[in-house]
């Protein structure tokens, strides 16, 4: 079973300093390359290995930017997300799971249906028409594994 | 025989009631609860009280048990088979049939009426029956085994139904009426004439005016029936259904007043000329009237029980005789005065000869107040004329509103239940008033169904539903609760609106539904809906990548997803049957990849435990095996199941394996609002369960018996009886039809049962739809299936023929590595996901 270990390495923004981004800046991150942008057909979710975590990518149609969470679903204790459907909610992103259908929101990673549960999210970009993950470090945090 | 009983020897007053049949049942239910009452019941009948209203159905398939009504209620004593020979009102006793002696303080007279059966000579040949009991019937069935020819006497309502029950027999049969025209009593003959119309053309004779002298022995049939004109007419079977007469014949004996022509007079109280004993149902004469229909049967049990209760407010004032009523398929009803005899009046009559149309109103002299209907071929608004009649509600100007065609939209007036005052009867079989229903509504029932539920209403005849329903649906509006039937927050539409959008316009991607259809990206529940709309209207592969993101995963991977996030893999095995040879190659795959097998209740093989990425390599195995798709993933035809039938069983009649084989193989891949499971018995011994299948066939000596719309599963429904004597081609056409029909109009989500029920109209107007095409739709029903047929491919062999769809059968899109972190436990053999507990704790 992989655990997230080093989910909450704190590296907030530097006192007086304007952040670029939210959370760490962009200089900061060890990027990890998973795949080309074209591998991903649009609104269908792709399994990743990065290190030893499995990792949920989606990429939207309109939508230049690709969501990644982990694919571990804290209700089944499966590694489903990335094949939930992905859509809309009350104007959330989401992605539904598959074995209970639960909505994930892909820009926070909290469920919709149970505010105490939530899976990590991970900060990604797209780089000369390849997809990379921020490794070790995440945007959000996951709960309930 | 004795029924359970309870304990009455505590009760004070005792209440002895005679006859256990519709009537009485509902006295004993009413009485039983009274304190200090004790009740006793004799029933001559060798059964306890059963649907008499519903018998014909007996002949479909419907058990005895199905129509008996239930237990009686513990604190009464049923004596079942036993008789009462004679009233002692002086002593205040009744003696049985079998010397039992017992005392009563207030007797119940509940004995109904027997079938007249005209005093012709021969009457009392074998094969000669009335049509009254469930031993009445079993004696038809016996007499029509053998039989070619059967001829009902009487064409009166109960004859009609006699006729439809002969026909359903597979037998050829005759009508023979004394007055000139068919339901002469309901009916004007404008209605008459148009019935007889109807009937004959459903392939029934009709003579009416003849006056039947003798019954002797035929020459190419049993029978041969004379009549008076000289003509004649040989049949194997003859049911005399000649109308009834009340059974009078204790209280005759025992000196009270009975009616000239018959019955037992009684008063407002139902009391007879002996204020110890009432008379209710059949047997009973109000104001010179028989009530020969349930509910004024009901009614009186009701004022009965009352009375014993010491409570005088309600009273029996008569009933009127309004019925509606389906007879060999036609639709028929009358309300009121259907004759306008009363004086004054006019009338108002629609006749359209091609649809087979006749509707005709009687009102009043000012033209304000509706007197009586006749609705032959179109009774949808019975309800409502009804209760106009009743509710003396003042007519619209011009009262043909009433009974033109309303062709933009159809439906009654807007409005029109709102005019119906609360105390509106409108559920006559269970007295549910429309203040009832309303307040069923405001406590909280939204749905027909919990509607049904809660009073009762529609659960008897179910004429009433339609009108149940648009009561429903006006205080619904009232409260201003919007019945919101959107599929989801990005459609403001149902399933089937949707469906007609895609078809009527022609479109096929989600892309474009959802931008000239609706609004945001979509979701797990319009996608997946979508989808099996592009499915089963223009029958895409699945697969294709503009629907990819559509499908859940079940789809997307075409196999089923298990709690551990593997797959389940099920290989069509056609009815069933499997050969060998395809046993061992199933073994060997599921072998070879460790995969945990098991027989399913659909008679089939299911493999569990694949990974993403092991997916097409089984399937390219087992296609080579010869394997094709099951299905099991989908919300699509599933499995046909069947029964070994005349191939090896002693029963069998037909070929059902066969049967079962060509319809999997005609339905496979077709795209549904939810699964769909079908079964074939070689015989009624039913060992395929078919009746609990959204589509079952059952084999008779006459061709198949379908049945549709049942179900297994957490809220199990017994299918109904849809069609009979079928061929082969024949019940292709109508399983064509309905399973069309079912997927253009059933919600998402919606099993076949759930749909039927929420037709407005039911199984009946089903049937009017499909097998008589009321709706002139089976022509492009037909269509749509063949096209579906026609356009069948294994989505699995198009799969792993296909590089760019294998590519997305991969567990990690940037890595070659398995899912390692899937952890199992090996038990009985095989290899099974650990539970939470059995996994090393390492977090
Ligand atoms: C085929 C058919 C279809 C019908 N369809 C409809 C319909 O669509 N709508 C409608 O409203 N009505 C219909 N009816 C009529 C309806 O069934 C009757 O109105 C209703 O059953 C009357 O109930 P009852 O209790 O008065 O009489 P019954 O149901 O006849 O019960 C009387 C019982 O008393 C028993 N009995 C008689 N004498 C004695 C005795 N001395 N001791 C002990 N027991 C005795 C009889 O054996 C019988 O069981 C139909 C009837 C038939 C036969
Ligand atoms: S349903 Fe009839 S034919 Fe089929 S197995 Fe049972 S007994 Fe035999």
């Amino acid at each position: 079973m992989n655990a997230s270990s080093s989910a909450n390495a704190p590296c907030g923004p530097e006192e007086g300093e304007t952040p670029s981004l939210q959370g760490p800046t962009a200089d900061m991150i060890d990027w990890t390359p998973v795949c080309s942008l074209d591998a991903l057909i649009p609104d269908v979710g792709v399994r990743a290995l990065v290190g030893e975590e499995q990792v949920a990518l989606f990429r939207l149609s309109g939508l230049g930017e690709v969501f990644a969470i982990d694919a571990f679903d804290p209700f089944s204790k499966a590694p489903v997300l990335s094949r939930g459907i992905v859509g809309d909610l009350n104007g959330q992103l989401v992605v539904a799971s598959p074995i209970f259908k639960q909505h994930f929101n892909l820009e926070t990673g909290s469920c919709l249906e149970d505010a105490a549960m939530s899976v990590r999210t991970y900060q990604t970009r797209v780089v000369a028409g390849r997809v990379e993950i921020a490794s070790g470090l995440s945007r959000g945090n996951g709960e309930g594994r | 025989m004795d029924l359970p009983s309870g304990q009455s020897s505590v009760a004070d007053h005792q209440v002895v009631v005679v006859g256990n049949g519709m009537v009485g049942h509902r006295f004993v239910e009413l009485a039983a609860d009274i304190p200090g009452v004790g009740v006793t019941v004799f029933g001559e009948e060798p059964r306890g009280a059963y649907d008499r209203v519903h018998l014909s159905e007996y002949f479909a398939g419907t058990s005895a048990d199905d129509l008996a009504l239930g237990t009686p209620p513990e604190a009464a004593t049923v004596h079942i088979g036993e008789g009462v020979q004679e009233i002692d009102r002086d002593a205040k006793t009744v003696t049985t049939t079998q010397g039992r002696i017992v005392e009563y303080d207030t007797l119940v007279l509940a004995t109904g009426s027997y079938p007249f059966v005209p005093p012709i000579e021969g009457r009392d040949r074998p094969h000669c029956h009335p049509y009254r009991t469930i031993e009445d019937l079993d004696g038809i069935q016996a007499s029509g085994v053998g039989g070619a020819v059967g001829v009902v006497v009487g064409g009166g309502l109960l004859g009609l139904e006699a006729a439809n029950a002969l026909k359903n027999m597979g037998l050829a049969t005759h009508v023979v009426e004394f007055a000139p025209g068919l339901m002469g009593t309901q009916l004007d003959d404008g209605g008459g004439t148009m019935l007889r119309g109807m009937v004959k053309k459903l392939g029934v004779e009709v003579h009416t005016g003849k006056n039947t002298l003798r019954i002797v022995d035929g020459e190419s049939s049993r029978h041969r029936m004379e009549f008076a004109d000289d003509t004649a007419l040989e049949t194997d079977l003859v049911v005399f259904s000649a109308g009834i007469r009340p059974r009078d014949e204790l209280a005759r004996d025992a000196g009270l007043e009975v009616g000239e022509r018959g019955g037992i007079v009684i008063d407002e109280g139902c009391r007879t000329s002996d204020p110890n004993i009432l008379a209710i149902g059949e047997c009973a004469l109000y104001d010179g009237r028989i009530f020969g229909l349930v509910a004024p049967g009901y009614e009186m049990a009701k004022v009965a029980a009352a009375g014993l209760a010491q409570d005088d407010s309600v009273a029996f004032r008569g009933a009127d005789m309004s019925t509606k009523l389906k007879l060999l398929g036609v639709d028929v009803a009358s309300i009121g005065d259907a004759h306008g005899r009363s004086r004054g009046a006019s009338t108002y009559t629609y006749i359209d000869e091609r649809e087979r149309v006749y509707k005709r109103i009687v009102v009043n002299k000012t033209g304000k107040k509706l007197l009586g209907a006749v609705l032959v071929g179109d009774t949808a608004d019975y309800g409502m004329l009804l209760q106009t009649m009743r509710s003396e509600l003042t007519l619209p100007k011009h009262p043909d509103a009433l009974i033109l065609p309303r062709r933009d939209g159809g439906g009654m007036p807007a409005g029109a239940v709102d005019s119906l005052p609360d105390e509106a009867q409108i559920c006559s079989c269970h007295d549910v008033s429309k203040g009832a229903i309303v307040a069923a509504v405001c406590e909280g029932a939204t749905t027909l169904g919990a509607v049904r539920s809660c009073t009762k209403a529609a659960t008897g005849c179910g004429g009433c539903a339609p009108l149940v329903t648009q009561v429903l649906n006006a205080e619904l509006e009232r409260q201003g609760v919007e019945i919101n039937t959107d599929l989801c927050e990005h459609f403001p539409h149902t399933r089937q609106e949707l469906y007609h959008l895609v078809r009527a316009r022609g479109i096929t991607t989600f892309a474009e539904l959802i931008e000239k259809h609706g609004r945001g990206r979509g979701c797990d529940i319009c996608k997946p809906a979508a989808a099996s709309i592009f499915a089963a209207c223009w029958n895409d592969h699945v697969l294709r990548p503009k629907h990819a993101p559509l499908q859940d995963t079940n789809d997307h991977f075409l196999a089923n997803m298990q709690k551990n996030g593997t797959y389940s893999i099920v290989p069509r095995v056609a009815g069933g049957e499997i050969t060998p040879d395809k046993l061992i190659a199933l073994g060997q795959v599921a072998k070879k990849y460790d995969l945990y097998t098991k027989i399913t209740g659909g008679q089939r093989i299911d493999l569990f435990g694949a990974q993403v990425h092991e997916l097409p390599l089984i399937w390219r195995e087992l296609i080579d095996a010869g394997f094709e798709t099951g299905h099991a993933y989908g919300k699509a035809v599933r499995t046909v199941k069947s029964c070994v039938g005349s191939t090896w069983c002693r029963y069998g009649v037909l070929d059902s394996v066969g049967m079962a084989i060509h319809i999997e193989n005609r339905y496979k891949g077709l795209r549904a609002p939810h699964k769909l499971k079908f079964a074939v018995s070689g015989c009624t011994r039913e060992c395929a369960e078919a009746q609990s299948k959204d589509v079952g066939v059952i084999a008779t000596e006459i061709g198949w018996n379908l049945y549709v719309c049942g179900n297994g599963g957490m809220r199990p429904r017994h299918a109904d009886l849809f069609a009979t004597g079928l061929d082969d081609a024949t019940l292709i056409q109508l399983i064509d039809r309905f399973l069309m029909f079912y997927v253009r109009t059933a919600d998402r989500l919606q099993r076949t049962s759930v749909w039927m029920e929420n037709l407005e109209g039911g199984l009946d107007y089903l049937k009017s739809v499909v097998i008589d095409d009321s709706l002139g739709l089976a022509a492009g029903l037909e269509a749509e299936m063949a096209h579906v047929i026609d356009t069948y491919k294994c989505e699995w062999k198009a799969a792993i023929e296909d590089e760019e769809k294998l590519q997305r059968f991969r567990t990690f899109v940037n890595s070659n590595r398995t899912d390692d972190s899937l952890v199992f436990v090996r038990e009985r053999g095989q290899r099974r996901p650990a539970f939470a507990d059995e996994l090393a704790v390492e977090v």
